[in-house]
């Protein structure tokens, strides 16, 4: 009887790596801040998450970025530029602290694991 | 890996401000720098950034730096007939530099590093407690 990891870990690996992928797409809008026509984007996280949950094989397919949505800003402005710093750092600060969140749901998983197998 | 993608990002951003700043620097340097004619003044510089969006389709993108264009406003005038620089009629030529523009900007730059320094401090932490995962 083997240990299914995928099992085990449930769904916090892939919400772990929708994190760091949420990472990329804020850090992208906070790097364009100052470039003319950018057009800020973010992902609908819970319907991503669906998505790579619903794929039995487990690949991961967030290549194609189905959940990829462009942000709407409050205040727009004459460059055509949607990035809203405040915004944008709210949502990366918020965004990190989760992913510490997924990872430590990880962690103690896997020691939950590492207790069973040790038999204490 | 999309941690090495993030650290692209931010270092690209970082990479344009630094252009940004030292157009900065240059504008401001030659703020003063007077010509006796119009072809020969400085002219402002401007960088002008774009995203770069990688071929995979993937959100997001690094910035790059795609010119730097120097600014079509019109040049100072002004009439100084004992300038060693002054032309026959008498007049020397201020660059177009708006000192209080080049300032605000200069805030802008540093403020837009400093931001994506962060970014790069807070993946640099994620990426730590990431390898720690299932130490005790």
């Amino acid at each position: 009887m083997g240990i299914n990891f995928k099992e085990v870990l449930g769904v916090h690996s892939d919400a772990l790596h929708l994190r760091a992928d949420r990472t990329r797409v804020l850090a992208a809008n906070i790097a364009n801040e100052n470039t003319p026509g950018f057009q800020a984007m973010d992902m609908d996280f819970g319907s991503a998450l669906q998505q790579l949950q619903d794929n039995s094989a487990g690949l991961l397919s967030t290549d194609d970025d189905a959940s990829a949505l462009y942000r709407v800003p409050y205040h727009p402005s004459r460059d055509g530029n949607t990035v809203e710093i405040g915004v944008e750092q709210a949502a990366f600060s918020q965004n990190a602290t989760d992913f510490q969140t997924s990872l430590t749901f990880v962690n103690m998983k896997i020691k939950g694991l590492a207790k069973a197998i040790a038999g204490q | 890996m999309s941690f090495q993608d993030i650290s692209k990002i931010a270092g690209s951003a970082m990479a344009a401000q630094t252009v940004r700043l030292n157009t900065v620097a240059s504008n401001l340097a030659n703020a003063d720098s007077v010509a006796g004619s119009e072809g020969e003044t400085y002219r402002a510089r401007k960088p002008v950034f774009t995203a770069v969006m990688d071929g995979s389709g993937n959100a997001g993108g690094q910035v790059q730096v795609m010119d730097v264009v120097e600014s079509d406003e019109p040049l100072r005038r002004v009439y100084e007939p004992g300038h060693p620089m002054a032309n026959a009629d008498g007049m020397v030529f201020y660059p177009n530099v708006n000192q209080v523009a080049e300032m605000t900007d200069m805030m802008s730059a540093s403020r837009a590093f400093e931001t994506n320094v962060e970014v790069l401090g807070r993946i640099k932490s994620m990426q730590q407690s990431l390898l720690k995962l299932g130490e005790a």
